[in-house]
């Protein structure tokens, strides 16, 4: 892949990625409640994209021909409204108040509360058909913004996953990209001893999409695929995005445990220290 | 003023009762219910242990089947097992279970008078912080609507244990909705259960409350206090089963009273308030009060706090009994 980012802003976005991680521990420190994992596994997927990819402008959350994020894996978005903050769509302080009675921070997004949510989920298996409907319009208006799916994998489990994948690649919607969160747990353990998904390449391959696999902690190659994924002209392109569950922080890595708890004040403190110190590496891998 | 033969925990006003969800009951009713016939089965999409099925499973580790995140699926298959002579129970978020799958269950299950037992877990409001989309306020109102499907709605952890195992002995569909948080368990092991049977677990002149699931404890804590600071006695019926209704009981209520409040976790169209309120516009119309979650979704906070937002704690039950009481 040809290389399209200078070192300097993958550093940042690295670094964005490191702050997102601290603020999705400290609110779900504070929310007593949520999901750990799959928001530090993606956290450099969303920075990419929010810092990088996405035409946005959080000064003007509703710009007709902005590109359209949409979340479907809904637990996760303890990162999508860490993003949102730290791009500018609404103040920092208010991710404290996540699943707080009166919150726009929903423990499972809603529509337009706060700027930025582009799709109600929660639900598993919805957002890629509400991806594809966004990406329909878009051609139908003659819009050349692009529709971006965020997905999980076990969310693959669902049937009306597949009815989307069929209908995306009947239809050659070249504005659509769906990134899958290759994280392997899910509730009840790992998607491979529960309900496996391999070989999932060739199963998306097999449904008519153009497919990417990538390092999903590896900016660069986030960015490239997205870019790839904008050179195709008559398929959609998904991007399967292999990631470790829990994402620097030690103790959550890898374990499934680690789905839909947060973390206690003791394990909180340590994860922030840990993401601290792995701040101030890339700082000064950077230098 | 408590029922006898309601056989309640002595103590239920006095000291702090135990408390346990009633995801619970199903969890040790449905492996009480696997020990007696070995048709049993459990049938869960990825949510083994939130649902409680993971006592059967260790228990029965070839006849628990882990569907993954597929509701829809889950459905149609345990019709095809239930068709074959197998007692499939389903296990999974209410939301989804009969939520997402209420179609499948509808010509798969019902119409094909299946014998699936559905376990919808984590209804109401008691999934409080993951907000709307987990609250299942809708599910009473999908499954009453269904010929063939029976719809039970247990109060404490006893009651769905005992719910769970008489689902087992009965022939044909079942809903059985249960509920995420500990809720205090004010029933005994002798406190009787029979699908179909309404019971009263309070008597009183003034005003018939009409309750299911574990807000039947507000309720009753709610008319305890009545009696002692108004001399206001109610008579407190709890409708575990909301199909087919006990229309006997509740009729039979009402004729003393003459005046009804339903209180639901649940939209109070198409709930428990809505079954209540058609009976008795045809049979024996009377004023009536439904307290439940009033034609919105919910919202992100924790069980206690809306539980209070939306009208469901003592101080508002207590209040609209009294209203509805001086209105006439
Ligand atoms: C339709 C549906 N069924 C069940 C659930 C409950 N649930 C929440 S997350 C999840 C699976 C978690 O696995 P994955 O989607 O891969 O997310 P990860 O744990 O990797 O973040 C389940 C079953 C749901 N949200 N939606
Ligand atoms: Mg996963």
């Amino acid at each position: 892949m040809p290389k399209h980012s200078h070192s300097e802003e993958i550093a940042k976005i690295e670094e964005v990625a490191i702050e997102l991680r601290k603020s999705v521990i400290e609110m779900l420190l504070e929310a007593g409640s949520g999901h750990s994992a799959g928001p530090l596994g993606t956290a450099d997927i969303f920075a990419s994209l929010y810092f990088h990819i996405l035409n946005i402008d959080p000064k003007n959350p509703q710009m007709p021909d902005r590109d359209r994020l949409v979340l479907s894996a809904g637990h996760i978005c303890p990162i999508l409204y860490a993003t949102l903050a730290h791009r500018g769509f609404f103040p920092v302080s208010e991710l404290k108040t996540l699943r707080k009675l009166g919150t726009r921070l929903q423990g499972h997004p809603h529509i337009n509360e706060p700027p930025g949510v582009e799709n109600t989920s929660g639900p598993l298996g919805q957002g890629l058909s509400q991806a594809i409907g966004m990406a329909l319009s878009a051609k139908l208006n003659d819009q050349t913004h692009r529709v971006y799916c965020v997905g999980s994998d076990a969310e693959l489990q669902e049937g009306q996953i597949w009815e989307a994948a069929m209908f995306a690649g009947n239809n050659h919607l070249h504005n659509l990209t769906w990134i899958i969160d290759r994280n392997n747990i899910q509730i009840d353990g790992y998607t491979e001893d529960i309900m496996p998904l391999e070989p999932l390449r060739q199963k998306l391959e097999a449904f008519n999409w153009h497919v990417l696999e990538i390092d999903g902690h590896n900016v660069e190659e986030i960015i490239n695929a997205c870019d790839n994924a904008k050179a195709i002209f008559e398929r959609a392109t998904v991007i399967i995005a292999h990631t470790i569950p829990g994402k620097d922080v030690d103790f959550m890595q890898y374990k499934f445990e680690w789905h839909g708890k947060p973390p206690n004040r003791v394990q909180a403190e340590k994860a922030l220290k840990e993401l601290r110190t792995l701040a101030g590496r890339i700082r000064s891998e950077h230098d | 003023m408590i029922a006898d033969e309601a056989k309640l925990n002595h103590h239920i006003f006095t000291t702090k009762l135990n408390e346990l969800p009633t995801r619970d009951g199903f969890g040790d009713g449905v492996v009480i219910a696997g020990e007696k016939d070995e048709n049993v089965l459990v049938l869960c999409a990825d949510l083994t242990e939130s649902t409680r099925s993971n006592k059967f499973k260790d228990k029965f580790p070839k006849r628990f089947f882990e569907t993954g995140v597929s509701e829809q699926n889950m459905a149609g298959i345990s019709a095809g097992l239930a068709i074959s002579g197998k007692i499939p129970f389903i296990a999974s978020y209410a939301v989804f279970n009969p939520g997402r799958n209420w179609e499948q269950i509808r010509v798969s299950i019902a119409y094909s008078r299946a014998n699936v037992k559905i376990i919808g877990a984590h209804s109401g409001l008691s999934v409080g912080p993951d907000g709307a989309t987990h609250q299942a306020l809708e599910d009473i109102a999908l499954m009453r609507v269904l010929p063939n499907m029976v719809v039970l709605v247990p109060s404490d952890y006893e009651q769905a244990k005992k719910a769970t195992i008489a689902s087992a002995n009965y022939k044909g569909p079942v809903y059985i909705r249960l509920t995420r948080e500990k809720t205090p368990v004010f029933r005994t092991q002798d406190s009787p259960f029979e699908i179909g049977k309404a019971q009263i677990l309070m008597t009183g002149n003034d005003v018939t409350i009409i309750c299911a699931g574990p807000i039947i404890y507000e309720a009753l804590k709610a008319s305890y206090e009545l009696n002692m600071k108004y001399g206001i006695k109610c008579e407190v019926i709890d409708s575990c089963t909301i199909k087919p209704l006990d229309e006997k009981t509740m009729l039979d209520s009402v004729r003393k009273t003459g005046r009804v409040i339903t209180i639901e976790e649940h939209q109070i169209s198409g709930g428990l308030g809505g079954v209540v309120s058609e009976m008795l516009s045809e049979k024996y119309p009377v004023k009536i009060k439904r307290l439940g979650i009033c034609d919105s979704f919910g919202e992100s906070g924790t069980y206690e706090q809306l539980i209070k937002k939306y009208g469901l704690g003592i101080d508002h039950i207590i209040m609209e009994v009294k209203k509805l009481i001086s209105e006439r």
